[in-house]
């Protein structure tokens, strides 16, 4: 049975798969239907719709059903969370004790994490549901998750099309109802980006917000883990439950976060957003310049300022995030060897072909480039011209967005420069991909939370997303802008029909 | 000499905290393989480390006691290189920034004090063990010390000869094990020393082409590894051939070094800061908190000792080499205040028997109480000097008190002026002709008389009343 695209404003009763997590919580508080009902009835839409998207490498609907039955029982003991109950797709970079965790490659095809990631447990602490490991860019290097070993996922609002990367899998799952909520990690884009292209709301939290500790490394300096949700309540909801203090990750910021709810309905009128040249100067796609204009006439209407200004550096962004990005996953993928886990070559003549024909069998052509390009980058007699420089860029790129907030509360911008394209249109085309995630690379090497919010369609039907961008830890404020939009808004409602 | 050798010392002690560098695991030694780990210390996908600040406060306790500058902020790097023992295929190690830099430590290599630069000292993790099987082609890795912390402690180039090395190493040695953070044993690899060395011509300032010696597990070793290595420099540069930049192995077995990778085949390591650790700030507060729950280190005591109890520079250093030693030396003077005498029981008849049992202070059969007793008798004329002597050696042997075993042994000294009396004048009668001689000037004869009267008291006769008596009576018989 095919749903209605606008299925919530034409009196259609809402299947459970196709509710927020906050719509959800409702009905399991007042007993209308039990998390195992909701869970059966993502399960249900998978079975589905799932041969034509593609979002998950692993699915386990047993294991599933088992966290919807405990849920139950802690929703009828009086223990329900806010989140208890609530399917998610967490992104297959995520190790879940006991479940496979293959970061989208070969290499780590059969691995089995031997223990949970800190989100993971939070997850598991809320009482939350989780249904599997969502699909991805191998090791979360790509803008389109194309260079997954377990094949691509399929745009759900154009099945030829990318659904950006290289948190694909579980944007995709979202915007498909294969999931009600769902985690991603964004380390150039990779939330932002395919939350763009599929119509959901997504955020990268502030680096040192959420713990990375579980979080198979790409590039360490600058991943973060982040949620991906219909409605930017949902949104809030889980920030509440990721954002916060990690022990077990150094670089994780003891400090206290407010209650990210309190601001959904806060009032939006005289706080000013900023509009750098920059980006602006790149925007060549019409139809993103239509959302954009006509985005900024909603903030108007909530009475929002906007003052242009500019921010220098933007434009070697790119530039050194190729170079601090695969530096540091050149060391973080070193560990692959074929020693101690993982996937090892069957025939090798000694140590150094076991390395080697395991490491040649085992990662793609994107990770190859990557840790080429970084190995090179950090040899005796390259450091100083590369890393080094783009070390300084990337301090540059943080001290233009600081002074920037002195001038705004936020920075508004497009999240890409264009909507989706299609599967294999940029595959061998390596700068034209990496292109796609200039509005969002600066953004994680300034450590700074970004939010991408759906802002409207292109003529051919194709979402195009909105990014707000904050000082360090306001997340807070990038809900309250967000969440003000939403209200004056219905793209976040659309659904793709599969 | 024609030549002189250049040679820098990077000296690597485990520390003696109780978990690993990283992560929680146990640093105890002796476990079954791989069970002293976690997925951090194994290198799993996506975990993290987190330091260990008690590593971090011995690596200062060190860097204190080397006389170095700390370093307000320092950071972690990552040093990239594969090995099957190295789980993430890099060492978390310093590079740019190490904890401590620019101190120095005094030796006395017998030519007089000198200090040695200590270019740095940084922290790093320990890499895990391979086990190779004797018969197939296979090898086994344990990572159970993967993870265990390190510091490094890289000297400059100015020790000279391999007397300097040995004197240097031992040094540093004895200062770690003063401060309780590294147990020093060099057989299980807890205190290890790779060597840097070149020669050039006397005069010369240039440094010359070097090699890096590896696998000298002894302070011997160490010595032997120079010795040979410099031989071999210098009959190279003497037949005309070319030093090369190697790194080469000591073979303890041979005595001789033989090449294990030459320059080209260096590792590039590739060094670049950890971002999974954030800088690290060592802030003057607790530099200073630090400093002052230094103990006293052994150069200190060893001025102490000779300034203030005055025994001789060259004992105080014998009995400050250890922490274990000097704290034996301590307990006894306390217990019997007189340090010369202490020190001379110490060097002479207690190392005697610890050298001849190849062992250490710490198994000292005798305690400090009972050493004191042993003086104390001695001291009151329980026992002479002389017998003293025996009763240690039963105390060694046995672990006994030493009063238990004079009165067992029936060793108490004569005293007694009566008894002795007696038996004088039987020496005296029984040698007549010797008698005669003395008193006409053969006075060194006295020397014969004390003989036979220890003879006759099998050592027991206290020799201050034998002299007394047997003068008197001798007075008594050239007046007849």
């Amino acid at each position: 049975m095919e749903k209605p695209q606008n299925g919530l404003k034409d009196g259609h009763v809402s299947e459970l798969y196709e509710m927020t997590a906050t719509e959800l919580a409702e009905i399991l508080r007042t007993k209308k239907a039990s998390s195992v009902q909701i869970t059966e009835s993502v399960l249900n839409r998978i079975d589905h719709v799932e041969g034509k998207v593609h979002a998950y490498v692993t699915l386990n609907p047993e294991s599933a059903l088992d966290m919807a039955r405990e849920a139950d029982r802690k929703i009828a003991a009086g223990d329900a969370r806010p989140l208890t109950g609530i399917p998610i797709a967490v992104k297959d970079n995520m190790c879940v004790k006991g479940q496979r965790t293959t970061c989208g490659s070969k290499i780590l095809a059969n691995f089995l994490p031997p223990y949970d990631a800190t989100v993971i447990r939070l997850l598991r602490d809320e009482g939350m549901v989780i249904l599997g490991s969502a699909n991805m860019d191998e090791f979360a290097m790509g803008s389109s998750t194309e260079t997954s070993y377990w094949g691509p996922t399929h745009n759900p609002w154009n099945t030829d099309l990318i659904p950006g990367g290289s948190s694909g899998g579980s944007v995709a799952a979202v915007a498909a109802g294969e999931a009600i909520v769902a985690l991603g990690s964004d380390t150039g884009g990779s939330i932002r980006l395919p939350a763009c292209f599929c119509g959901v709301t997504g955020i990268k939290p502030t680096y040192g917000a959420v713990s990375r500790y579980g979080l198979v490394a790409y590039a360490s300096s600058l991943d973060q883990i982040g949620p991906i949700s219909r409605d930017v309540s949902d949104l809030a909801l889980l920030l509440n439950l990721i954002c916060g203090h990690d022990p077990s990750d150094s670089t994780s910021v003891p400090r206290e976060y407010p209650d990210f709810t309190a601001f959904l309905t806060k009032p939006v009128g005289g706080m000013t957003l900023g509009l750098p040249k920059e980006f602006f100067s790149k925007l060549e796609n019409p139809d993103v310049e239509r959302v954009i204009s006509e985005a900024r006439k909603v903030f108007e209407g909530l009475e929002v300022k906007f003052v242009d200004l500019s921010l220098p550096h933007l434009d070697y962004g790119i530039a050194a995030y190729y170079i601090i990005a695969p530096c540091e996953a050149s060391s973080n993928l070193a560990r692959y060897d074929g020693v101690k886990y993982g996937h090892r070559a069957e025939n090798f003549t000694g140590m150094i072909d076991m390395y080697c024909r395991t490491r040649a069998e085992g990662f793609g052509p994107e990770v190859k480039r990557r840790i080429m390009l970084g190995t090179y980058a950090l040899s005796a007699g390259y450091y100083d011209a590369y890393y080094l420089k783009a070390a300084k860029i990337r301090t540059l790129i943080t001290s233009d967005f600081k002074s920037a907030f002195e001038k705004c509360d936020a920075v508004f911008c497009p999240t890409a420069p264009s909507p989706a394209f299609k599967i294999g249109e940029k595959i061998d085309d390596p700068i034209q991909m990496y292109l796609t995630d200039v509005f969002t690379i600066p953004v994680n090497m300034a450590g700074l939370p970004g939010i991408a919010i759906p802002g409207g369609f292109s003529m051919g039907g194709l979402p195009i997303g909105l990014q707000l961008i904050a000082p360090h830890f306001e997340e807070a404020r990038l809900v309250q802008l967000s969440a003000a939009f939403q209200k004056e808004t219905d793209h976040h409602l659309k659904r793709p029909q599969l | 000499m024609k030549y002189e050798a250049v040679i820098g010392l990077e000296v690597h002690a485990q520390l003696l905290t109780d978990s690993k560098a990283f992560c929680s695991c146990t640093t105890r030694f002796g476990a079954e393989p791989n069970t002293n780990t976690c997925p951090i210390c194994q290198g799993m996908p996506g975990v993290l480390p987190v330091l260990n600040r008690k590593a971090l406060e011995f690596t200062v306790r060190m860097a204190l006691a080397c006389n170095c500058k700390i370093n307000e902020f320092s950071r972690f790097a990552r040093k990239n290189y594969y090995y099957p023992d190295l789980p993430k295929n890099y060492q978390i190690s310093q590079y740019e920034l190490p904890v401590a830099e620019h101190g120095w430590a005094e030796i006395d290599a017998g030519e007089g004090p000198r200090r040695i630069g200590i270019t740095r000292i940084h922290m790093e993790e320990d890499a895990g063990k391979l086990i190779h099987d004797d018969k197939k082609p296979l090898s086994y890795v344990d990572l159970n010390r993967t993870g265990i912390p390190l510091i490094e402690i890289v000297s400059e180039p100015e020790i000279r000869t391999p007397e300097e090395a040995s004197a240097y190493l031992r040094v540093l040695h004895s200062i770690l094990v003063y401060l309780k953070i590294c147990d020093g044993n060099m057989e299980e690899g807890s205190f290890r020393c790779d060597a840097n060395v070149s020669i050039r011509h006397k005069g010369e300032t240039r440094l010359g082409v070097k090699t890096e010696l590896k696998n000298m597990n002894s302070f011997r070793n160490v010595q032997r590894g120079l010795h040979y290595e410099i031989e071999r420099q210098t009959a190279l540069l003497e037949s005309g051939d070319r030093v090369l930049q190697e790194t080469r192995l000591f073979d303890p077995s041979e005595g001789t070094t033989a090449s294990m990778r030459s320059k080209e085949q260096a590792h590039d390591y590739r060094y670049f800061p950890d971002p999974d650790l954030l800088p690290l700030r060592v802030g003057p507060e607790l530099v200073e908190k630090i400093r002052k729950e230094l103990p006293e280190l052994p150069m200190e005591k060893k001025e102490r000792f000779i300034r203030d109890l005055g025994i001789p520079p060259y004992d105080a250093g014998v009995l400050t080499a250890s922490r274990d030693m000097a704290e034996y030396f301590e307990k006894t003077v306390g217990l019997f205040q007189n340090p010369k005498s202490v020190s001379n029981w110490i060097m002479t008849e207690l190392m005697r028997e610890l050298k001849g049992d190849e062992t250490g202070i710490t198994n000292c059969p005798v305690s400090p109480h009972q050493l004191a007793d042993l003086l104390k008798l001695v001291d009151n004329g329980t026992v002479s000097g002389k017998i003293a002597k025996t009763v240690f050696e039963q105390m060694y042997a046995t672990g006994s008190n030493p009063i238990d075993i004079i009165n067992e042994k029936g060793l108490l000294q004569v005293s007694d002026s009566e008894e002795l009396a007696a038996i004088i004048g039987k020496v005296l009668d029984d040698n007549p002709g010797e008698v005669e001689k003395c008193l006409s000037g053969k006075t060194k004869l006295i020397g014969f008389f004390v003989g036979q009267v220890m003879k006759a008291t099998r050592g027991k006769a206290n020799p201050a009343v034998v002299n007394q008596i047997l003068s008197d009576k001798l007075a008594k018989r050239s007046k007849m």
